[in-house]
């Protein structure tokens, strides 16, 4: 318990040396002031925008696209993932297709995807379920790889179905990989819905706000009060996420994530 | 690859088959699929003649008359692609190197000892859960547009995943061969080379992953962003403002057949080193 102590006591030092760095650099006058405000300012001014309605409503616009495009992700790629993953021949015959899709950057969808959608929600929501489809998929595949083939051979023996096998063994098998897919994806979504937000320029949303921050004079401060917001968003989605799985599937402790 | 587990038997003469080929049976399918896809997509789109779904065919001609249709002397690079392509490549190849060499070198600084690690850790973890476009405008607004800005988004998204891999991986260096380096005195240099290193490849490799994929991301993303004067993502937005929805589809293509190719170089070299790594330490 104390090394765990220590470890909170280390942690919390660490961010306040983090912090206390970036409050010197910048009250020394090392670089311009504009260039990198204060910390205490750019904390400051974080802490003032949690008051603000506009802004709250941007991030909650954010969070909707996040939300929405995740959850179309995981309808598509944990379905799309089982059928793979327990029919080899549709595997080997998809393998080109997804070889061919993944590698390519998402946000380098954004062009397209704005002149065939327009810049509204439906952009976001179309490039971040693009985008959080594949670590889904891919962990889907795998987790089916890694189920207990005694299990499944059992199953078989009492005379249930190839679907029963599915339901009742492999689908709950998998399930630890999948969550772990889903919390890779989350982080990716993230990224999606506020680069597509930053490249639209207009409407609603965290990365709108930091555009718009970063085109006005003086307006770094707001923009690294945004970047804090955004890290927050990831720290807390992660956190949730890591947490639900923890309680959910206790018995599977360490990583699962692939690719 | 995963171990899959094997379905039951079907159909006649199975025992026949080797394992060699099932996997030419697996690749004939595999190209067979992405050729039917192709053709149905080209036919398709001369079919329905919209302008947003061109034929493959024609983004294909049109990408090698708009890239790879220059002199001899130039390796056919058109002037296009020597204006666009390259400095990409130079941006990216530049940020990522960057970010794997300062990810590894602080992520074992940090690994080694546990004290630092705890001191690093919650301020590691919150730069990771930025959303990298995020910090873009940061570095517009410090660097004004251009290359340097590029650069500095690049490192700063990418290195977070190689470093705080390398700092899990150095911090589980066994350490019954941390004695026994101790008890044989072996140098810092020497229990860097022949325990540390090895023992967090695999961490390190992963690391390096995400991070190429991150600085792909990021390489495109910066240079989408109004006010770049050249690079791949610039020939998307502006191809995108002039609708010429021909030449955006050969930038995706381009973009995609890039992934794949570092991709796989990564996991080329990731084979021989942690292969050998393995060898070698046993």
């Amino acid at each position: 318990m104390r090394a765990r102590q220590e470890q909170v006591v280390l942690g919390a030092l660490g961010v306040l040396l983090a912090v206390g760095a970036c409050e010197a650099v910048s009250r020394a006058g090392l670089v311009r002031r504009s260039h990198l405000p204060p910390a205490s300012e750019v904390l400051a001014r974080a802490v003032e925008l949690a008051g603000d309605s506009v802004f709250l409503d941007g991030i909650a616009a954010t969070l909707r696209a996040w939300a929405l495009g995740l959850a179309l992700a995981v309808a598509i790629a944990v379905p799309v993932g089982l059928v793979l993953g327990s029919v080899p021949v549709v595997d080997a015959a998809a393998r080109a297709i997804v070889e061919f899709l993944r590698p390519l950057p998402s946000v380098a969808l954004i062009p397209l995807v704005s002149l065939l959608l327009g810049s509204g929600t439906e952009t976001k929501v179309a490039l971040v379920t693009y985008a959080s489809i594949w670590p889904i998929l891919f962990n889907t595949v795998y987790g089916l790889g890694e189920t207990d083939p005694l299990a499944k051979d059992t199953l078989r023996a009492f005379g249930f179905g190839r679907l029963a096998v599915l339901l009742r063994v492999e689908l709950p098998g998998t399930a630890p990989f999948i969550a772990a897919g889903i919390r890779i994806s989350a982080a990716i979504a993230l990224i999606l819905a506020v680069a597509t937000e930053i490249l639209s320029g207009f409407g609603e949303g965290l990365g709108i706000f930091i555009a718009q921050a970063g085109l006005a004079t003086d307006g770094t401060r707001d923009v690294l009060a945004g970047v804090v917001w955004a890290g927050a968003l990831g720290l807390v989605i992660n956190g949730a996420l890591v947490w639900g799985e923890r309680r959910l599937f206790p018995w599977t402790p360490g990583r699962r994530e692939v690719g | 690859m995963t171990a899959r587990a094997k379905v039951p038997p079907r159909g006649p003469g199975r025992a026949g088959h080797t394992a060699g080929s099932v996997a030419a049976r697996h690749a004939l399918l595999r190209w067979s699929v992405l050729a039917a896809a192709v053709t149905v997509w080209q036919l398709a789109a001369r079919a329905h003649g919209s302008v947003y779904f061109p034929p493959p065919v024609e983004i294909a001609r049109h990408a090698v008359d708009l890239w790879f249709s220059g002199p001899v002397r130039h390796v056919f690079l058109t002037e296009e692609a020597v204006g666009n392509i390259l400095p990409s490549l130079g941006r990216m190849a530049a940020g990522f190197c960057v970010a794997a060499v300062a990810g590894i070198a602080l992520g074992i600084a940090i690994g080694r000892s546990r004290r630092v690690y705890a001191l690093c850790d919650p301020v590691l973890q919150f730069a990771r859960a930025v959303p990298p476009p995020a910090l873009v405008p940061v570095f517009v607004v410090i660097l004004d547009f251009g290359t340097p800005m590029q650069i500095a988004s690049i490192v700063l998204s990418a290195v977070w995943p190689v470093l705080i891999n390398t700092a899990e991986g150095a911090r589980h260096t066994d350490p019954l061969r941390i004695e026994v380096a101790a008890v044989l005195r072996l140098t810092p240099l020497e229990r860097l080379r022949f325990l540390i290193l090895p023992s967090a490849l695999p961490r390190i490799f992963a690391g390096l992953r995400l991070s190429l994929s991150l600085s792909l991301i990021l390489m495109v993303f910066s240079e989408l962003l109004p006010g770049t004067a050249n690079g791949i993502g610039f020939t998307l937005t502006d191809a995108q403002s002039r609708s010429d929805l021909l030449t955006v589809w050969a930038a995706l293509v381009l973009l995609g057949a890039l992934g794949h190719l570092l991709n796989t170089g990564l996991l080329a070299v990731e084979k021989r080193l942690v292969g050998r790594g393995r060898t070698t330490t046993g």
